[in-house]
């Protein structure tokens, strides 16, 4: 598709243009106010956050990053005054609302939880979807078509009909609650993905050049490293990164079979409680971590987006 | 380097070996390549399926697995259909279902129609645009919640700044008929991009030369949206909502987060009620035969939609 798509008798009039994009611009500023009241507020103190009115301008403080990272205690002042000096920021800050530091959150493993789970699922979905992909548009696989239908069909599960079964089978198994299992299943929704997205990819690139290579005397598996692969790199790259945001993103198996050891940060970050209710601050704060690297592989991905949410179908 | 390694393994491969690795055919290539995918699969999604079909006919509980497993024959099918609560949840799916694809196949093709005018730096404004539908919806709908939060919200105090409602009135996740709406707002407000994104490849996929021969024909701009410009994009507008339709089917997370099917059961989706009966009341046949029909129900749903939507296409 070329980029000169504007009509050029009918183009738009420079009047028609200004109207959509004063529209447009009108509703990204709005849509994006929720992603910066995030960012805001996890910059506010716990006061700040639940002021009302709700506060534009503020004194911008770390609390809501110490909260996150670690637990507190009430304590009395004479006993904080018995203590040595604050090191460090947080300290003081915890100390100032007479309290002290217990001890680090459950935060950071289950962010490194969320780092293992995504990035282990997404190297074997993208492993596995290769593979098959490269299967399915280069050779003649009996009933291709209906495999195909298949593996797209997993994705049509409601997750919870899924989570039952896969709850059961890993109690029996010993895969309650292990980076391994979700892994497993994180592998298993993605590889769908993976294979209709990268076959896309491989149909692209001209059988010419493995037919040339294999005249050459290499094999056919010697192709598909030399030749293929190289090639694909790009679509290769896109799919895991689509990959990556789904199992980064995930919530519901997360939450339905994952209670400690292997939880990740999305069913983790909504339990995060202060004193009195829930600590917008440090919610905020760990919800903003969370999003930032989601952020850059957006705008990494925009010119992919549009084939990775449709599963290949839509290609531009 | 791969091509070295590969080289490297070839070359230090015994003969007989290496000219059987050499000499696989393409057919055993293929096979080689595809089972691994497969067999995951059926181990992770097709072994399951089979097992909560099993399960739908007994009346196993997950939390008491040394009672003895009784078979229901089809009782637990039975009693779902029969069962009023099960109909109120299909109703609210399907409530919420509806309303979301309407706002965000309007709200979407407009914003498509309007970003189509290439105006100056529409680039940047689209990827702005796109943001929201790439988040965890978990993790944002959670943060949703104080931002419904009534007084302290910064929703409720824009409404309340607009309307000049008390905004202690504007209790969108504890009042029984805004519940449903504060789901639907940031399903499309998250969702409405996904839309709009498909659609601006509908409407770029329409040939220009189309618009030129209707231009010589002095059709109006009116004629031209509805003549051209819609009907071609129809094909693209039926997936995103084929692709939204399955999604918000199965809608999970972002409503557990914000209501948990709360107030009472007023926002109950389906998936709400399944998860209920699966891990809080422990009912596991008895879910297993909710979820297998569900499963049919989207499945069979979407392909009649698919053969509609192949229809539209030949046109």
């Amino acid at each position: 598709m070329s980029l000169t798509t504007a009509h050029s008798v009918v183009a738009p009039s420079a009047n028609s243009k200004r109207i959509a994009g004063a529209i447009i611009i009108a509703y990204a500023l709005i849509s994006i106010v929720p992603l910066l009241w995030i960012f805001a507020t996890s910059f506010k103190t716990p006061p700040d956050s639940i002021a009302y009115p709700p506060k534009l301008l503020f004194q911008p403080s770390l609390e809501g990053y110490c909260n996150l990272f670690t637990t507190r205690t009430r304590q009395t002042p004479e006993y904080i005054n018995s203590l040595g000096p604050a090191t460090d920021f947080c300290d003081e800050t915890t100390r100032k609302r007479n309290m002290v530091i217990a001890g680090p959150s459950n935060f950071l493993p289950r962010f490194v939880n969320s780092l293992i789970i995504a990035f282990g699922s997404t190297f074997c979905a993208v492993f596995l979807g290769t593979l098959s992909a490269y299967g399915f548009s280069r050779f003649k696989v009996p009933l291709a078509d209906d495999l195909l239908f298949f593996i797209l069909s997993t994705r049509m599960m409601p997750p919870i009909a899924v989570a039952i079964p896969i709850y059961l089978m890993y109690r029996e198994l010993g895969l309650s609650d292990t980076a391994l299992g979700m892994i497993l299943l994180y592998t298993a929704v993605n590889v769908s993905l993976a294979v209709w997205l990268l076959k896309g990819f491989i149909d692209e690139i001209p059988r010419e050049y493995e037919e040339a290579a294999m005249i050459d005397g290499y094999t056919r598996l010697q192709a598909f490293w030399r030749t293929v692969l190289p090639q694909a790199t790009t679509g290769i790259a896109a799919t895991a990164i689509f990959c990556l945001i789904f199992a980064w993103n995930e919530y519901a198996f997360a939450a339905l079979l994952t209670s400690g050891t292997a939880q990740t940060a999305p069913p983790f970050i909504p339990t995060i409680i202060g004193e009195g209710g829930q600590d917008w601050p440090a919610v905020a704060a760990g919800t903003t971590i969370f999003l930032v690297p989601i952020l850059v592989f957006t705008i990494l991905l925009r010119k992919q987006l549009l084939r990775g949410i449709t599963f290949g179908a839509v290609r531009k | 380097m791969l091509n070295r390694t590969a080289e490297n393994v070839a070359r230090a491969t015994p003969e007989p070996l290496a000219r059987k690795v050499r000499g696989i055919s393409d057919k055993g290539l293929a096979w080689l390549f595809i089972s691994p995918t497969i067999l995951l699969l059926l181990a992770i999604n097709i072994f399951p399926l089979f097992w909560a079909i099993y399960l739908s006919f007994t009346n196993y509980r997950a939390n008491r697995p040394n009672e003895v497993v009784k078979n229901l024959g089809f009782a637990n099918y039975q009693r779902i259909l029969g069962d009023k609560d099960i109909w109120i949840a299909m109703q609210t799916t399907a409530h919420f279902v509806f309303w979301t694809i309407l706002l965000q196949t309007l709200i979407g093709f407009t914003l498509a129609w309007l970003i189509d005018r290439k105006f100056r730096g529409h680039a940047f404004w689209t990827t702005l645009i796109l943001v929201p539908m790439m988040l965890s919806p978990a993790v944002v709908g959670n943060f949703w919640r104080f931002l419904y939060e009534p007084q302290i919200g910064l929703f409720a105090y824009a409404i309340s700044f607009v309307t000049g409602i008390p905004p202690t009135n504007i209790q969108m996740l504890s009042n029984v008929s805004l519940a449903p709406w504060s789901i639907i707002i940031v399903d499309t407000w998250m969702w409405t991009p996904y839309v709009m994104l498909i659609c601006l490849a509908g409407l770029r996929s329409i040939p220009e030369y189309i618009y030129e021969a209707a231009e010589v024909d002095r059709a109006s701009n009116w004629r031209q949206f509805w003549s051209i410009t819609l009907p071609m994009a129809l094909p693209f507008i039926m997936l995103a909502v084929l692709f939204r339709g399955i999604e918000n089917f199965k809608m999970f997370d972002m409503v557990n987060l914000l209501t948990g099917g709360g107030p009472g059961s007023t926002t109950e989706v389906a998936s709400i009620t399944l998860k209920r009966q699966a891990f809080e009341s422990w009912r596991t046949g008895y879910s297993s035969a909710f979820a297998i029909i569900l499963f049919v129900a989207v499945f069979g749903l979407a392909n009649i939609y698919v053969k509609a939507l192949n229809k539209v296409k030949q046109r």
